[in-house]
């Protein structure tokens, strides 16, 4: 016993002087390396590339979303064949995070640490950027125009300075909604079906916030959780609410269930239908499209299946490069016409960044004021140092039961 | 007689072998790798956990996912909500998570087998949702964020390594913790138990006692290791801890080699790397490699990492004493099986 415990003790103090020895001689190395910031070039930018990453729901139930990174990386691949951004070729990594926030800090630790991205490019989904942003911005990476349309990208730029969002928030959907009814349907009743997330609050906070002051009620809402399997016992309580307006504040997997459900049941209300599952491809024809008339929703981009854009130069060159960039996407499917869009306002702000540095990508970004050919007249894209919210326009459209048609007007709402 | 002195001698310079490719590690390898590595070292303290309750005492436990994220979220509710340090919220989880491994202990007394496992099944598929629906406390779906510690300004590395080296000593004391209480008398009792109960029950082994201690001690290593998990992270969510995740143990106890104390190591790596590179491979089809990986595991190696010793060990026996055949042999691995 004696014997043992001594060797056991010698092996103890081997292993302790090997680490101090190791430790001494990997500090340098250690310090260096890693550090990042400071000096005058940042990592993931070369005279010949710049590198960003993304991570996207590529499995699980949001794996519909995938399609917007095909689309992004067609626009890259597009720019880069004319010779990049000054020189640099874009180059987009992307991973997998199944729609799971906790994957996401994985695969944004991966790709800021370990691929060395000059910065985080259009990763999607409320909970999961909201993982990570603490993380970037203690890192001062960037975070950009990240695919989600939570208010709070542009809520508080003092505190997450290097993040950003792009699309129209949801508080700005939501008060584009309840202008809708405020005119179409002053006394409306409404029942809401909501994600369980940061992304459903924010739409319905919204809309609860915009419905102060009318004479439109929330008679009845509920919520579900992504990873359910169904919705058919919120809808049934929905449909026994009384209410003669449904809030459809889903993802698209929702969407279509909700939809289905309501073709199955004799509830007949005027249905509105967030812009994240207004996918006619992806939700209205597995539904059925006659299911699916008189859906009201918004719009920001222009729909690639709308004939009034058949003609459009913008239109014409997405749906060509798509192709050809992208042999296997379908160009009618609108988030790929998303991805393409938020890829080129990217481009835009790679166009105006002064030095390869992120700070300068940052300033680049905050002083914004572009117009995207793909999106529709009238939304433009606008940012200063003060305001974080580059799109604040939406269109109402209406499903005729072939297409999507826009009414009205483009409809300003700024979130604040 | 010497054979057995070469084997355990063999058997140490492994060891020492491993313990100097530990410690060598973080100084090679990016942060980001070293972040997986500290993981895999806190998901070893989770399997080597399972691996007593499992292998050594023979009850099955599909729950332990739960364990994991009850440590998780102790030490994570801990450090945000109520300023503890983060070093002292490690014990308080592996309490918390011994008390509640002893409640779950209990029904054992009367179950067995696949009844058992239904009922620790059950648990792992309520954690989550009970996360969720709890968000007061555990931001629901939202998820937590957690400061990652900083490394004190004395000890001279960056904060991923002094994570890596903090769990790698947490994890060292553990595994030799473990290593001491199978030896002894625990472990003879416990592996009477899974042998032959009334056998054991005869002998003067108090059943009760056993089984319930076996639970609290298994799921107090499963929520010290949850608590080490998060800490390189900095973010949990009900997401962290999915089904698959009690499964991912169970697994790696096998693939490491049940009842055994090193073997866990190696499964907890297995777990780490084998569904990230399975991804990296090819995104569609990543649950499909890795269980193929899994399978093909299985079918050369049944016997887990370690029983490839003892696979060599079997061998090298069976040619030494041709003479006295099966018999010897058979005595020989009934010898090795609840060893280290």
């Amino acid at each position: 016993m004696m014997v043992r415990h001594r060797r056991f003790a010698g092996w103890a103090v081997a292993l302790l002087a090997l680490a101090l020895l190791v430790g001494a001689c990997g500090r340098e190395e250690g310090s260096g390396g890693g550090g990042g910031g400071g000096g005058g070039s940042d990592p993931g930018i070369t005279d010949t590339e710049v590198k960003l990453g993304g991570s996207y729901p590529f499995s699980g139930p949001a794996s519909a979303y995938r399609l917007i990174a095909d689309g992004a990386k067609a626009q890259f691949e597009f720019v880069n064949a004319k010779g990049g951004v000054g020189g640099r070729k874009i180059k987009f990594e992307t991973l997998d995070d199944a729609y799971e926030p906790p994957k996401a800090v994985q695969n944004a630790r991966r790709l800021i640490e370990q691929e060395q991205v000059f910065a985080l490019f259009n990763t999607l989904g409320t909970p999961n950027n909201l993982a990570i942003w603490d993380y970037t911005n203690q890192r001062k990476v960037p975070q950009l125009f990240v695919a989600t349309g939570a208010s709070a990208w542009g809520a508080d730029i003092q505190a997450h300075p290097w993040t950003i969002g792009w699309q129209p928030n949801y508080v700005t959907e939501a008060k584009v909604y309840a202008d809708f009814l405020e005119k179409e349907k002053p006394n409306a009743k409404v029942a809401a079906l909501y994600q369980n997330d940061g992304f459903g609050k924010d739409l319905l906070g919204g809309f609860e916030a915009a419905l102060k002051g009318t004479d439109i009620q929330l008679v009845a809402k509920e919520s579900y959780e992504v990873t359910d399997p169904t919705i058919t016992t919120q809808m049934r309580t929905l449909a026994g609410s009384g209410a003669d307006t449904f809030i459809n504040i889903t993802t698209p997997k929702f969407s279509a269930q909700a939809i289905a459900a309501i073709a199955k049941s004799d509830w007949k209300p005027l249905h509105i239908l967030n812009n994240v599952g207004a996918s006619k491809t992806l939700v209205l024809t597995p539904v059925g499209l006659e299911n699916a008339k008189g859906i009201i929703s918004t719009q920001y981009y222009k729909d690639p299946e709308d004939p009034q854009w058949a003609d459009d130069a913008a239109m014409t060159e997405y749906k060509e490069n798509l192709k050809k960039y992208a042999p296997r996407a379908d160009p009618n499917e609108p988030f790929h016409t998303f991805g393409w869009a938020v890829a080129s306002t990217m481009v835009k702000a790679l166009e105006g960044m002064k030095e390869p540095t992120r700070q300068s990508l940052m300033d680049s970004i905050r002083n914004l004021d572009t117009e995207i050919p793909l999106l529709l007249p009238g939304v433009k894209v606008q940012t200063s140092p003060e305001d974080g919210y580059p799109i604040e326009a939406m269109q109402i459209m209406e499903f005729n039961g072939k297409n999507w048609e826009l009414q009205g007007d483009v409809v300003e709402a700024p979130a604040q | 007689m010497s054979s057995s002195s070469r084997m355990k001698r063999f058997r140490l310079a492994g060891w020492a072998f491993v313990a100097v490719v530990a410690i060598v590690l973080p100084f090679f390898l990016g942060t980001y790798r070293v972040g997986q590595f500290t993981q895999a070292l806190a998901l070893a303290i989770a399997v080597l956990g399972l691996n007593l309750l499992v292998g050594y005492s023979g009850q099955i436990s599909l729950g332990h996912g739960a364990f994991f994220a009850l440590g998780a979220y102790v030490s994570a509710i801990l450090i945000v909500d109520a300023g503890v340090p983060y070093l002292l919220t490690l014990p308080i989880a592996l309490a918390v998570c011994a008390v509640a491994g002893f409640l779950l202990g209990l029904p054992a007394l009367r179950l067995h087998g696949l009844y058992l496992a239904l009922v620790t099944l059950g648990v792992a598929i309520a954690a989550p949702q009970i996360i969720k629906r709890a968000e007061g406390l555990t931001g629901g779906t939202q998820g937590l964020s957690v400061d990652r510690p900083a490394a004190p300004a004395w000890i001279g590395l960056a904060d991923d390594q002094y994570l890596y080296f903090l769990t790698l000593v947490v994890t060292a004391v553990m595994f030799l913790l473990a290593a001491g209480l199978v030896r002894g008398r625990v472990g003879r009792a416990l592996i009477a138990i899974r042998e032959n109960e009334i056998a054991a029950k005869t002998m003067g082994v108090d059943l009760a006692r056993y089984k319930t201690g076996a639970f609290a001690v298994s799921a107090a290593y499963a929520g010290l290791g949850g608590a080490l998990f998060t800490l390189p992270i900095g973010f949990l969510a009900p997401e962290s801890f999915p089904l698959a995740l009690s499964f991912g143990f169970l697994a790696a106890i096998v693939v490491g080699g049940l009842a055994t104390i090193g073997g866990a190591l190696f499964g907890a790596l297995f777990i780490e790397f084998v569904p990230v590179y399975a991804a990296d491979v090819n995104t569609a089809l990543a649950g499909v490699i890795y269980g193929g990986v899994l399978i093909l595991f299985m079918y050369l190696l049944p016997g887990g990492v370690m029983g490839i010793r003892r696979q060599i060990a079997a061998r090298r026996a069976a040619s030494q004493e041709q003479d006295a055949p099966a018999e010897k042999q058979r005595t020989e691995q009934v010898k090795t099986a609840g060893q280290v």
